[in-house]
């Protein structure tokens, strides 16, 4: 095994200029004028600037062509409880999430040979981003279409080289109460925990989101990075992730704990099982007057059916 | 103020939450899910109403005026209108008038059953609240009748606790304010009776 000796004076691997980069060079002169010019002007102006485009996203055969929920509903319906548990309180609170005074990290630990620590940038840098439109089915009986920028979570996990006791895919949320007003409040467990099995985890379909509608994450859906998951109910994206862990055991995930026999690990979209909540038969599109019928696995079923063949679907919910 | 206005204006107060909503809708001021927005409003409202309804006798107490009772039908017809409401959009917006559907939909989820069962509880107090309907049952039945409402209250407050996901705040705080009201009228009919008693 070769085994790369790091000498003090090595510049670290995050701190290469990648080709790219170093070609986009008079972008980047041209991008500091503007932000420059933005420094000067209205102060809502520079906010806006946050939200820089991504351009030259590839498209995948996994999108749908179905027509998109409105960037406005989007991003002002939200279910984020770290932010409050009102739909609209995440785009009230969390439109300037995360600080950028407070460097955004990402470990990725546990049962795999290769873990680590990563800033942000140097996180999502290896990969190439994606535009995947997905359909959006929250287990409180609405839906959106919603077009995601990110890569394939696979591809993270390849690199980390999971060893052969890795059964599950643990992943966490922030905690910070300063940040998000919603965790001084113990509405959940905090911080929210999701989970996947590792063949889930594995699946093309299951993405890391790190924009959406070409643009960079907003606060109130997950910014900076959030896991998307087309074919459960919402709630298993988890936002926001800090931690990604390689785990034996099941993890326990916070809906799970807060109330067992409402929802399961899987929670895979099924029309057949309810809610005692909610009708899962059916879903109202956001902006549709209709409802119309939910899909098993919220179609995506040619997909993903095969890894539950032989499962008992009502009791593994 | 002259009293022959404060009717009215009592009226027109109680109809300020359906014209804010019907206004909201009309300027698309209801967020993404407008729907489930006026659900969960016209809702609230009809729990609202009950609890100030519940309101009135305590009122009659604290102040030892009986002014308050002029407002008292109205205030309860306007909980059941708001009720009505509510009751109309999951029928028609949730469900799509689907008989089939609505049944099996009260069998199965116990917040709807819940919410059923307040509406026919409902249902009596407001066809029975005419002046001819008084005297056609006497003051007496209409009265013991009438407790249906405390009832009522009761179960629009489990319908909306039920109805939570994890947050109880706000439902904690409707069930408080009914506790108070009940608890009232308990300690208001021992009092009187043990004044009566010596």
């Amino acid at each position: 095994m070769w085994i790369k000796k790091r000498h003090p004076w090595d510049l670290p691997e995050s701190e290469v200029t990648d080709h790219k980069t170093y070609l986009n060079r008079r972008k980047f002169i041209e991008g500091a004028i503007g932000v420059a010019a933005l420094s000067v002007m209205p102060f809502g102006k520079i906010n806006a600037a946050r939200g820089e485009d991504f351009d030259g996203l590839s498209s995948s055969e996994f999108s749908t062509d179905e027509r998109l929920t409105s960037f406005e509903s989007i991003t002002t319906y939200n279910n984020f409880y770290e932010f409050g548990t009102d739909k609209s309180a995440p785009s009230a609170l969390a439109a300037d999430f995360p600080d950028p005074a407070k460097p955004w990290q990402i470990t990725v630990d546990g049962e795999c040979d290769n873990p680590g620590v990563f800033d942000y940038q140097e996180f999502i840098q290896p990969y190439t981003l994606e535009e995947r439109i997905y359909r959006l089915r929250c287990v409180e009986g609405w839906s959106m279409v919603i077009p995601w920028v990110g890569f394939q979570l696979s591809e993270v996990l390849k690199k980390a080289q999971p060893n052969s006791r890795a059964k599950f895919v643990e992943f966490t949320t922030l905690y910070d109460p300063e940040q998000m007003p919603g965790q001084r409040r113990r509405v959940l467990q905090w911080p929210y925990k999701e989970g996947l099995r590792i063949d889930e985890a594995m699946h093309p379909l299951t993405i890391l989101a790190v924009g959406l509608y070409g643009k960079m994450m907003p606060g109130q859906n997950g910014a900076p990075i959030r896991l998307v998951v087309p074919w459960k109910y919402g709630f298993k994206s988890i936002k926001s992730i800090v931690r990604i862990r390689f785990t034996e055991k099941m993890p326990l995930t916070a809906w799970v704990e807060s109330a067992p026999h409402e929802y399961g690990f899987y929670s895979n979209v099924n029309p057949e099982v309810n809610h005692p909540r909610w009708s899962q038969r059916r879903e109202r599109r956001i902006g549709e007057l209709l409802k119309r019928e939910t899909l098993m696995f919220n179609g995506y079923g040619d997909h993903v059916a095969e890894m539950y063949s032989g499962m008992d679907l009502r009791k593994y919910f | 103020m002259r009293l022959e206005y404060s009717k009215p204006l009592v009226f027109s107060l109680a109809l300020l939450p359906f014209c804010w909503l019907v206004y909201g809708l009309l300027t698309d001021q209801l967020g993404a899910n407008p729907i489930e927005t006026l659900t969960r409003e016209t809702g609230l409202w009809a729990l609202r109403f009950l609890l100030i309804t519940l309101c009135i006798s305590p009122l009659c107490w604290l102040t030892g005026m009986n002014h308050w009772l002029r407002f008292r039908r109205m205030l309860g017809l306007f909980a059941f209108f708001y009720a009505c409401l509510h009751m109309l959009l999951y029928l028609g917006l949730d469900q799509f008038f689907d008989v089939a559907e609505i049944i099996r939909d009260i069998k199965e989820r116990p917040f709807i059953t819940v919410g059923f069962i307040n509406f026919l509880l409902l249902l009596p107090l407001a066809l029975t609240s005419s002046n001819a309907m008084i005297k056609r049952l006497g003051g007496r039945r209409w009265r013991q009748l009438h407790r249906l409402s405390y009832l009522a209250a009761a179960t629009a407050c489990l319908h909306f606790l039920m109805l939570v996901k994890a947050d109880t705040r706000q439902p904690i705080i409707y069930i408080a304010l009914l506790a108070v009201l009940l608890v009232w009228r308990l300690i208001h009919h021992r009092r009187r009776q043990s004044a009566s008693a010596s």
